[in-house]
């Protein structure tokens, strides 16, 4: 039979090849980037290493004994097929991901992906902003490293509280993109003053394109100046999970479609969404 | 007795007139046709799909799921695209597929229970799971499968509306799950479903708010696993119809538990977020458990569990 899958994608369901593999994974590397945030390497193989910037591993963070029962998405930080890698930034801030952080190189831990609905990443785009905060950061640093594979420049905003929590070579990689740091610490991230600085982007280059994660601040604001400039824009949405595949509707959150608010699943029908479509949280 | 390795057993198992290739299916709620992306959808015994109404149901506010101590609590509301988009697209979508698709109905009145198991009796759908008794549809967990007399009530009028089975999931709620289980076994149901999630509460002691949006939500996961595998014993002592055990089973020997308690069939669900492969592992693991065991046919060792010159009493 033919399953047509929340892609859009049309496959037989019986097929022995899964798009969607849980495997175990050799941790490579657990390390501090700064007091908060730490960047997991993983050996992967398999479907993993088709992740495009945008979808999401489901991962069981734990080998056992710490009270973590459910799997924690994360958005896919890089994956390097050559060396059979992929990585995550996270934020260490509850129970599953204080376990994920207290494991150690050489533990093995099971990830489930890749899944949900990445960026749609259209190749004929010369010009793109990203604004980012916290760990939405990690979600669009792939974009990044797209754009410089396909001879489109990046400009991010990087918004955090401090310099040391702002994480722009992790960012930045060798993608080439030009970084514009914003703080709560000189009160440069405050609303109005992005709000003024997008404009000043915007009227001196105009982006093809928004890409925005990590804040509901931002992507209101953004969502306001993507309409005000007819600029489109897509959204990188966070929900706690259950199944991460489509089947439990745990994850939904309100979207504005065709006029209405609807419940979309995040893992299936996201996480990815129009900014244009995205409500605030 | 062949030889434990290389003999093949019979993991078939009867459910009144279906036949399931082998006793492990998914719990309603925990699977989708999504589910084919990971695993071989046609290893399993059978589908159960979410729980259908008759109308488009949105669901519950945000958060619908929280982590408890080996368990999770959840609060989803029965989010439905109504029997009309079930009908033209869930149903289409499983034809092809072998194990039989059994559908999952819940509703609001006992005469909607009535119209949606008639309007569900079509080609492709081969029994009506009757969700008498999911906790978040009334106010403090009410359902209908609270009582004897109401789940009776309700699993009639269905009789009266279907020839297809009907396996009646019971409430573990209910103080007497016994005598719920004789009352729909009198009614005409041909299963029982050994049960749903347990009513529980949550609180965030840090913003000393309810971690569920909902407030309250049904608790699932190993926590509950000996709560239901006793209620599956009891039930299996008090009616004749097949059970199907569900509550907590992440490995193959909770799954054995639930058959030598009486359970003629399996369901898993929060396995499933944990493991998607769960279902497949455990089914493989029966075949190793019959082969260590020298069990030729697992349906023999169905409510198997030795229990000698124990004072137990019997619910009938």
């Amino acid at each position: 039979m033919q399953a047509v899958l929340s892609s859009g994608e049309v496959r037989r369901a019986t097929d022995k090849s899964f798009p969607v593999a849980d495997q175990r994974c050799n941790i490579l590397a657990n390390e501090w980037v700064n007091s908060r945030y730490k960047r997991l390497t993983l050996a992967a193989g398999g479907p993993a290493l088709d992740a495009a910037p945008g979808q999401f591993f489901h991962i069981l963070c734990t080998t056992g004994g710490d009270g973590v029962f459910l799997r924690r998405p994360m958005s896919l930080f890089r994956a390097d097929r050559e060396n059979g890698l992929i990585e995550f930034l996270y934020h260490v801030k509850g129970r599953g991901t204080d376990a994920l952080a207290a494991l150690k190189s050489g533990d093995a831990i099971s990830v489930l992906g890749p899944l949900g609905r990445g960026f749609d990443l259209d190749p004929s785009r010369r010009r793109i902003l990203v604004v980012a905060r916290g760990v939405g950061l990690a979600t669009l640093a792939p974009i990044a490293v797209w754009a410089s594979r396909n001879g489109c420049e990046t400009t991010a905003i990087l918004s955090a509280r401090t310099p040391a929590d702002l994480m722009d070579r992790e960012f930045a990689g060798d993608s080439g993109a030009t970084i514009i740091p914003v703080l709560d610490s000189d009160g440069s991230s405050e609303p109005e003053r992005v709000r003024a600085l997008v404009r000043s982007i915007v009227d001196r280059a105009r982006p093809d394109a928004f890409f925005t994660c990590g804040s509901n601040r931002l992507l209101l604001l953004l969502q306001d100046l993507a309409c005000t400039y007819g600029i489109p824009g897509q959204v990188a949405l966070e929900q706690q999970m259950g199944c991460g595949l489509g089947m439990c509707f745990c994850c939904v959150r309100s979207l504005f479609v065709d006029g209405r608010e609807v419940h979309k699943r995040v893992c299936t029908d996201g996480p990815v969404f129009d900014l244009a479509q995205a409500t605030s949280w | 007795m062949p030889h434990e390795h290389d003999f093949v057993p019979d993991l078939s198992v009867e459910i009144g007139a279906i036949r399931l290739q082998n006793p492990i299916m998914p719990a309603s709620g925990t699977f989708g046709i999504e589910l084919g992306q990971v695993i071989d959808l046609n290893s399993l015994g059978a589908f159960v799909t979410k729980s259908i109404t008759a109308k488009l149901r949105e669901g519950n506010p945000l958060p619908r799921l929280c982590e408890t101590t080996n368990g999770a609590l959840n609060s989803i509301g029965i989010p439905s695209k109504g029997i009309d988009h079930f009908l033209e697209v869930i149903v289409p979508a499983y034809r092809g597929l072998e194990p039989p698709l059994i559908a999952s109905v819940s509703a609001d009145t006992i005469k909607e229970f009535g119209t949606s198991c008639a309007r569900l009796s079509v080609d492709g759908v081969a029994a009506i799971e009757a969700n008498i008794s999911c906790p978040n549809l009334e106010a403090d967990g009410q359902a209908f499968a609270m009582s004897p007399e109401t789940a009776h009530a309700a699993i009639k009028e269905m009789r009266r509306r279907t020839e297809l089975p009907i396996w009646a999931k019971l409430t573990p709620n209910a103080s007497d799950v016994a005598a719920v289980g004789r009352a729909v076994e009198e009614a005409g149901a041909d299963a029982l479903v050994v049960a749903n999630t347990i009513l529980g509460m949550a609180i965030d002691a840090e913003t000393r708010r309810p971690r569920l949006g909902n407030i309250m939500g049904g608790l699932s996961g190993p926590a509950i696993k000996p709560i239901v595998v006793r209620m599956v014993y009891q039930c299996a002592r008090a009616v004749r119809i097949p059970i199907i055990g569900c509550g907590g089973i992440m490995t193959v020997e909770d799954a054995v538990e639930y058959l030598l308690a009486g359970a003629s069939a399996v369901q898993i669900g929060t396995a499933t977020f944990i493991r998607p492969n769960a279902m497949p592992d455990i089914i493989s693991g029966l075949t190793e458990y019959c082969r260590r065991q020298r069990i030729t046919a697992l349906r023999d060792m169905v409510g198997g569990v030795l229990v000698e010159g124990a004072l137990v009493e019997s619910s009938r």
